[in-house]
């Protein structure tokens, strides 16, 4: 017989066991590192010394109260974010819809501020707090129903929802909404004080609802009935069906909350970041959430590490364009070279390589 | 009449960026991988399309530039979700926050390095991109207009989505690349090459996506390098692929009405009391529309390629 088989190719690969914690976290911030290096030679091929950038972001984000506090302002609307998709993913149900339901949420809490600011201050806080949520619920039941009614594909429904759900601020800002004593361009009228959210040591107080939502999901996900159930869906629909579950059930429960979640984002974006309802009141803020917590493991804490850190390169990435007249872009063009590095480690996590088995060992 | 033909006109320019983009993205889905990177993909071609234009000032050598930025896009995004296996829809996210942000600093410090601080296209390019006659054809009253006056991206455009359709649905290698999308355990298991057909045809599907780039900047944009330019046409494509499920062929004609939906606002009498909010929105809501209609009515032949959104792990087939 000749020998003349298909050969093996030199390198292979193989699934490996779960690596520890501890060793996944040190190659992630490996792969930080080589994306900052990467980063850098970038910025050099264009003629920008890369430390005097990296130092002028982190000098940017700290230098002042005022500047830190922006940092945070960035930083709520991502955390919240990351969390409710970080439920939807559990259950692998692939909500893209984060965009729309923060949206929604805005919109639903934006119908009280502005027609209802006579309220006492803390009932109409707290009506526009459950209107967010619900504007956010609704926005995530269409397409979850429609995915355990008629197996609708979610992530691309979910998609378009985000765009229907942007035109109906532009919809609500020309028309209906549109403030009459707004010179030249359409916008819709600033809310009254009495609508806006509280300032609590200089940030608008979302910063409080952002962590007790943090610490809220990270128990429900890992000590709770529900949460167990929404883990096995996300494991195998299968099984949960044969532990006896109702998968839809679980499914329509999670995502309500995934979708409330996000909504309280959009409220505390309107009435508390803007005090407006603006077309930019998600302005992106559903897609970067969902890398987040997919950067994150869907880890409530390490979510709340990841959004500071994009918050950061965001607002010095702004300084850095005041200062060093680079594009503010920078801070996108970064986002993106970090994350390729971190989502091509993560291969690691679950594979290696093995190399061709020698002559004679089979 | 007059108004017809100008009105079918506008609406063939709009539908053409789209229609790049969704030849592209189908090119991504028959394989299995859902690329949410299209809006980042078309930004880098707007971007390396318009600078090589700016710079040489030849047209041919624009479109390769424009080709070859987008090709390298998903090439990232092919070596991160099948080579590596990564999360479809978080690469394809990045890659999208990614291109245009790359797309937007390049063009600001271009612009910065400029004397004039601004960049328009030269006289050459310029004039290869205007309308192309014809010759005969285009002199046929109405019908020329109508069909045979159209700058080169919109020829190139219903010839690659020609091509595609002869090669998905009329060659050998159309059937197995078509059979990876739906299930590429068996595709695999029958002799195809997963790996080299999946990057084959997401790196070409990327390259199309890129030029449809380059038209919005190129064309759109009159001429002068503008950031955003492509403002979010790379999402109507993903919609339209939906919409034209999945089929090179209805994407020519979806891409039409897409088109038409884009334009409908500015020839609407003013006293038709609809918003303009709700033209912008016709696209995404007949597509939702559609994507649900075609679940209730479970249509395999207009549904998603099967495998779409999962990775291939050769060992856990």
């Amino acid at each position: 017989m000749s020998s003349k088989t298909v050969r093996e190719p030199l390198l292979h690969i193989v699934k490996r066991d779960e690596i520890p914690a501890k060793k996944a976290m040190v190659l992630r911030i490996v792969a930080f590192l080589l994306a900052l290096i990467a980063g850098g030679l970038f910025m050099l091929s264009i003629g920008c010394n890369p430390i005097e950038v990296y130092q002028t972001i982190i000098v940017g984000c700290f230098r002042s109260n005022m500047a830190i506090q922006a940092t945070v302002k960035i930083m709520i609307p991502l955390v919240i974010a990351a969390l409710g998709v970080s439920l939807a993913f559990k259950m692998r149900f692939w909500n893209i819809g984060a965009e729309g339901q923060i949206i929604m949420g805005g919109v639903f809490a934006s119908y009280f501020a502005l027609f209802h600011s006579d309220w006492p201050h803390w009932v109409l806080v707290i009506v526009m707090f459950l209107a967010g949520a619900l504007g956010g619920a609704i926005w995530a039941y269409i397409p979850t129903f429609c995915k355990v009614r008629f197996n609708t594909n979610e992530t691309l429904f979910t998609l378009m929802l985000n765009y229907i759900a942007y035109y109906i601020i532009c919809f609500l800002r020309d028309g209906p909404w549109c403030d009459p004593n707004s010179p030249g361009f359409a916008k819709i009228a600033t809310f009254d004080d009495n609508a806006t959210l509280d300032k609590v040591l200089g940030v608008h107080s979302g910063w409080i609802i952002a962590i007790i939502l943090l610490v809220a999901v990270f128990i429900y996900m890992n000590y709770t009935k529900q949460g167990y159930e929404l883990a096995v869906v996300g494991g195998s629909s299968a099984t949960a069906t044969y532990a006896g579950m109702n998968v839809k059930k679980i499914m329509i429960r999670t995502m309500l909350i995934s979708g409330g979640i996000c909504g309280i984002g959009g409220m505390i974006q309107a009435t508390g970041a803007d005090a407006t309802l603006s077309v930019g009141v998600a302005g992106g803020v559903g897609f970067t959430a969902i890398i987040i917590a997919w950067m994150a493991s869907l880890d409530p804490r390490i979510i709340l590490i990841i959004s500071a850190l994009f918050a950061i390169l965001e607002k010095g990435s702004r300084v850095v364009e005041s200062n060093m007249g680079i594009s503010a872009d920078s801070s996108a063009v970064l986002q993106g070279i970090i994350l390729f590095f971190i989502m091509g480690c993560e291969f690691f996590f679950r594979y290696k390589f093995q190399g061709r088995a020698k002559k004679g060992s089979e | 009449m007059d108004m017809l033909i100008k009105f079918v006109v506008a609406a063939v320019v709009a539908a053409t960026p789209i229609l790049y983009g969704t030849l592209g993205e189908i090119m991504n889905e028959r394989v299995g991988h859902i690329n949410l990177g299209v809006e980042g993909m078309m930004s880098m071609g707007a971007c390396a399309g318009f600078m090589v234009g700016y710079i040489t000032d030849n047209l041919f050598l624009a479109l390769v530039a424009a080709f070859a930025a987008g090709a390298v896009g998903a090439l990232l995004y092919a070596f991160l979700t099948v080579t590596l296996m990564a999360n479809q829809n978080v690469v394809g996210l990045t890659l999208t926050i990614f291109g245009v942000a790359i797309a937007n600093f390049v063009g600001f410090y271009m612009i910065s390095r400029s004397a004039t601080k601004s960049l328009k296209l030269p006289e050459n390019i310029t004039s290869a991109l205007g309308s192309i006659k014809i010759p005969l054809l285009g002199d046929i009253p109405v019908l020329g207009q109508v069909l045979f006056q159209y700058n080169i991206f919109v020829y190139l455009g219903v010839i690659i989505a020609i091509l595609m359709a002869v090669y998905f649905y009329k060659t050998k290698t159309g059937l197995n690349v078509r059979a990876i999308g739906e299930n590429p355990g068996a595709a695999d298991a029958a002799g195809i090459r997963v790996t080299k057909w999946k990057y084959i045809n997401i790196v070409i599907g990327g390259g199309i996506t890129g030029i449809g780039g380059a038209f919005t900047a190129m064309i759109t944009a009159g001429g002068v390098w503008i950031s955003d330019c492509v403002g979010g046409l790379g999402w109507i494509a993903v919609a339209l692929v939906i919409f034209a499920s999945w089929k090179p062929v209805n994407a020519i004609w979806g891409s039409l009405v897409f088109g038409i939906f884009r334009i409908l606002k500015y020839y609407v009498p003013k006293n038709v009391p609809v918003p303009i909010a709700i033209y912008d929105m016709l696209p995404f809501l007949v597509t939702a529309i559609v994507l649900v209609a075609n679940s209730i009515k479970q249509r395999k032949d207009n549904a998603q390629p099967a495998s779409c959104g999962i990775n291939y792990f050769r060992e856990e087939r």
